[in-house]
């Protein structure tokens, strides 16, 4: 098992009475398998994604329980500890393609920042090979042209693939995607998603893919978690949950949907 | 609102305070200004004198009362010619637009460029010194700076929905201006205006320094320190309460804008 | 970037030949005609004209516009009404003093700024933060003339750092700039304080970014993450103040010269505002105004380099 997650809660101390915002989370994940979590906003399902990748401050926060990657509890890692797997064997993408990227930094660099963090011996020409090859990988399709562009000349769905990139340029065992196709129109959203599944497919990254839609969630992942308020109300195969779920709660994210949002699985790369 | 607003706390009461004294000055001094006493002559501060003598025994405290009050004067002049063009040109341009408003915008851009400082200095030089010729300079050349932040904010509004409805209704554009939109940049004019007058009581204070201000006769607390300088080792008192109501009038002003300027959410 | 340095350099240009047609008109026009002043009211009538004659008072404005600025571009600024100089005589020594003042104020301004608002944005709502901050404020309402007799107060009496008399750099170079730096120090100190909380709260603005977080997922720690990522962005808006604020330094070393004694452009151009030596006057104002104008052009070409967004066509 790659990732055994138990019992994690997420408390938030700073303010007044403290508020929970995950609470008695779990969940466990194969190497190469990809996993939803479906909620709305505020079910504490990006909180997760944070608290997993090490993004929260403690100082506000309490985080509790365990979260076993590999065998080692990624919550009981000092600062410092983490950072060795944060961008190595962690990655995460995230809802915003507009403001994730720094705005001022080249695109070639921001891909591979990772590189210059992790691996502090490869020469420029061997950082900007890999640099390529993973913007290839993530579907960008002249990567030596957007090389030294600027994130503000390229376009949300382009940024996104950057930011994928960015994400993949170790080859991590694990890829959180926080609702990253949120932000785009709908054609843009089924080809990052494709994109995902073939990384998934060549490159056995597991992909733990936050959405507020279980449409996408279904076409993306083999099984699927339902939060609602911080908690697990309902977990299980996708298509068991998407055609037969057991809470209220899950039929009424199902039936929000709108219909326009229709995605199947192996849609035509356009 | 969690948090107190500090700076709006002690900026009110620190400008209060500040404001009483001056005040104050401008009816009442303890002693006549510029009365010398032999007696008194370069006396520390005492209970008779409370912020000491000067070398020909002129009371402190009675000069930097009326020094303030002049300043004070001088500066709310400025800001009343500065902010009332500002507003009018600023109100006109931002709603109206157009080449007039860009050419005028330029204009005003060029102008700030440049310390008013040394643009008023250049301008008494034609006119020669004086308290109405300062008034007159500092507050055309605070025009620019009022009319841009006014522009900006009739910018914004011009398009706003309830902007749109009235001009439905048929109200005229004037009204518009000054009865529909004018209330909704109080803030914004407010710490504009706390601005303004910091840089008013500045440029006016280091002009009479440089003795291109005020004439030698009107008082000034920018004089002041100018005539106490010869004399900073020997009696410090002559310097240091001139210069502490200086700086206490600019930081109280200051922190009131700061604090409109925290209440509203905007940065500085 | 060609085009819109082209187009800016274009603004330039006319920003200056805007200046020089005011401050001619300012100084040149305005106050009418300089031969009773200089000539006193007992000159004759050929005296006039042959005055009138030799400064080319009988021409048309237009003229005597253009040759008054071909004459300015050649470095010939005129003769001084009231001594018996050119203007360029007068002005020339006085100018490095004054160069050196702002220059050293600066640095200054870097020196102090930088540190302290990096310091003040490493932990918002600190104890140092809170000290930086109460500081800033207060440093923020002293004019900068009454920061310099402070410091007069404090370093020469006080501590006896320096005597409050002016060494030009014939005698030594090193114990110069040592005195310089104590008026620059009184430009610098207000300005500061602006500059650090305009740093700070630019730092704090943009570690609330999203691409921060992006930053740290990547392994980044607090350190780096301010280096490669937030220094950058939140310098751009403080390099816009700092040329912004260029004009405010000269501005201020011609005011804090006069608190220090020092020889520099404040003291001919408040001497010849008195004395009514209007082209001393004009030309003071014009190389000011060149000097302003040039530095807010570097700056905006500096800050284009900074910030990519900015349309380079």
């Amino acid at each position: 098992m790659m990732l055994d997650v138990r019992d994690l809660s997420v408390v938030f101390t700073d303010r007044g009475a403290p508020f929970a915002a995950v609470d008695g989370f779990s969940l466990q994940m194969d190497r190469g398998e990809v996993v939803g979590i479906v909620g709305e906003s505020g079910s504490g399902k990006s909180m997760t994604a944070h608290a997993l990748m090490g993004l929260i401050r403690r100082s506000q926060v309490s985080v509790a329980g365990r979260a076993l990657f590999e065998g080692i509890d990624l919550l009981s890692l000092s600062r410092e500890e983490l950072r060795y797997y944060q961008g190595r064997e962690l990655s995460i993408i995230f809802q915003e393609p507009m403001t994730s990227l720094n705005p001022t930094m080249r695109i070639g660099r921001q891909v591979e920042e990772s590189l210059r963090i992790h691996e502090k011996g490869l020469s420029p020409a061997q950082r900007r090979a890999r640099a390529l090859d993973a913007m290839a990988l993530a579907g960008l399709s002249d990567p030596e042209g957007l090389y030294r562009q600027y994130p503000h000349q390229l376009s949300g769905g382009m940024r996104q693939r950057v930011m994928i990139a960015a994400a993949l340029v170790l080859r991590p065992r694990l890829l959180i995607a926080d609702e990253p196709t949120t932000a785009l129109d709908v054609t843009i959203q089924a080809q990052i998603l494709d994109t995902l599944k073939d990384i998934n497919r060549k490159e056995g990254v597991a992909i733990l893919f936050i959405s507020h839609d279980l449409g996408v969630v279904k076409a993306l992942c083999g099984r699927v978690v339902v939060m609602k308020q911080g908690r697990i109300v309902e977990s299980g195969p996708v298509d068991q949950v998407f055609y037969h779920p057991r809470e209220e709660y899950t039929k009424l994210l199902l039936s929000s949907r709108p219909a326009r949002k229709k995605l199947k699985g192996g849609q035509a790369d356009g | 609102m969690r948090q107190k607003n500090w700076y709006l706390t002690i900026g009110t009461i620190l400008t209060a305070c500040m404001l009483a004294f001056t005040v104050l000055g401008l009816f009442w001094t303890p002693y006549a200004p510029s009365a010398m006493s032999a007696a008194a002559r370069s006396a520390p501060p005492s209970p008779a004198h409370l912020f000491g003598c000067d070398a020909y025994g002129r009371d402190i405290f009675s000069r930097t009362l009326e020094g303030a009050g002049s300043t004070l004067t001088i500066a709310l002049a400025v800001l009343a010619v500065g902010a009332a063009c500002g507003l009018a040109v600023g109100a006109l341009c931002g709603y109206y637009g157009g080449p007039a408003d860009a050419l005028i915008m330029r204009l005003c851009d060029a102008v700030a460029a440049f310390p008013s400082v040394l643009l008023a200095l250049v301008v008494l030089a034609l006119t020669g010194p004086g308290k109405y010729n300062v008034i007159g300079a500092l507050g055309v050349l605070f025009i620019p700076s009022f009319a841009r932040l006014v522009r900006g904010e009739y910018l914004k509004y011009r398009e706003r929905d309830f902007v749109r409805s009235a001009r439905l209704m048929g109200v005229g554009s004037l009204r518009i201006i000054f009865v529909h939109i004018l209330p909704n940049i109080w803030p914004t004019l407010l710490s504009g205006l706390a601005i303004g007058f910091n840089n008013a009581v500045l440029a006016e204070a280091s002009m009479s320094y440089l003795g291109i201000g005020v004439t030698p006769t009107e008082p000034s607390l920018g004089y002041m320190l100018k005539d106490a300088q010869g004399s900073l080792f020997t009696l410090p008192w002559c310097t240091a309460f001139p210069a502490a109501v200086v700086i206490l009038l600019i930081l109280g002003v200051g922190l009131v804008g700061e604090g409109i300027r925290e209440r509203m959410g905007v940065a500085s | 970037m060609g085009k819109a340095v082209l187009k800016r350099l274009g603004l330039l240009l006319g920003t200056l030949l805007l200046v020089s047609a005011l401050a001619f008109a300012a100084f040149s026009v305005i106050p009418g005609d300089p031969t009773g002043a200089v000539l006193g009211m007992e000159a004759t009538d050929e005296q006039i004209a042959a005055f009138r004659a030799q400064q080319g008072l009988d021409l048309p404005v237009w003229q005597r516009y253009l040759s008054w600025l071909a004459a300015f571009l050649g470095g010939d600024f005129g003769q001084s009404y009231k001594y018996d100089m050119t203007v360029a005589q007068l002005v020339a020594p006085k100018v490095g003093a004054t160069l050196t003042l702002a220059a050293i104020a600066f640095v200054l301004i870097l020196l102090i700024s930088l540190p302290l608002g990096l310091t003040a944005a490493r932990r918002p709502g600190g104890l140092v933060d809170r000290a930086v901050t109460v500081l800033t404020q207060i440093t923020m309402s002293v004019p900068n003339f009454v920061m310099g007799i402070g410091l007069m107060y404090l370093f020469a009496l006080v501590l006896r750092w320096f005597q409050p008399e002016y060494i030009p750099p014939e005698q030594g170079l090193w114990p110069h700039l040592r005195f310089m730096a104590f008026p620059a120090l009184a430009v610098a100190l207000p300005k500061s304080a602006m500059t650090v909380k305009l740093l700070r709260g630019s730092i704090l603005g943009e570690l609330g970014q999203d691409y921060i977080r992006t930053a740290y997922s990547k392994g980044n720690s607090r350190g780096s993450a301010l280096r490669r990522h937030v220094l950058r962005n939140a310098m751009i808006p403080v390099v816009t103040f700092l040329a912004m604020a260029i004009g405010d330094i000269m501005a201020g070393s011609i005011v804090v010269e006069q608190v220090f004694g020092v020889p520099g452009l404040g003291r001919v151009l408040i001497s010849s505002i008195n004395n009514r030596d209007y082209p001393v006057v004009q030309a003071i104002v014009v190389l000011l105004a060149a000097a302003v104008v040039g530095c807010n052009f570097l700056a905006d070409l500096l800050y284009r380099a900074m910030d990519p967004r900015i349309e380079r066509t």
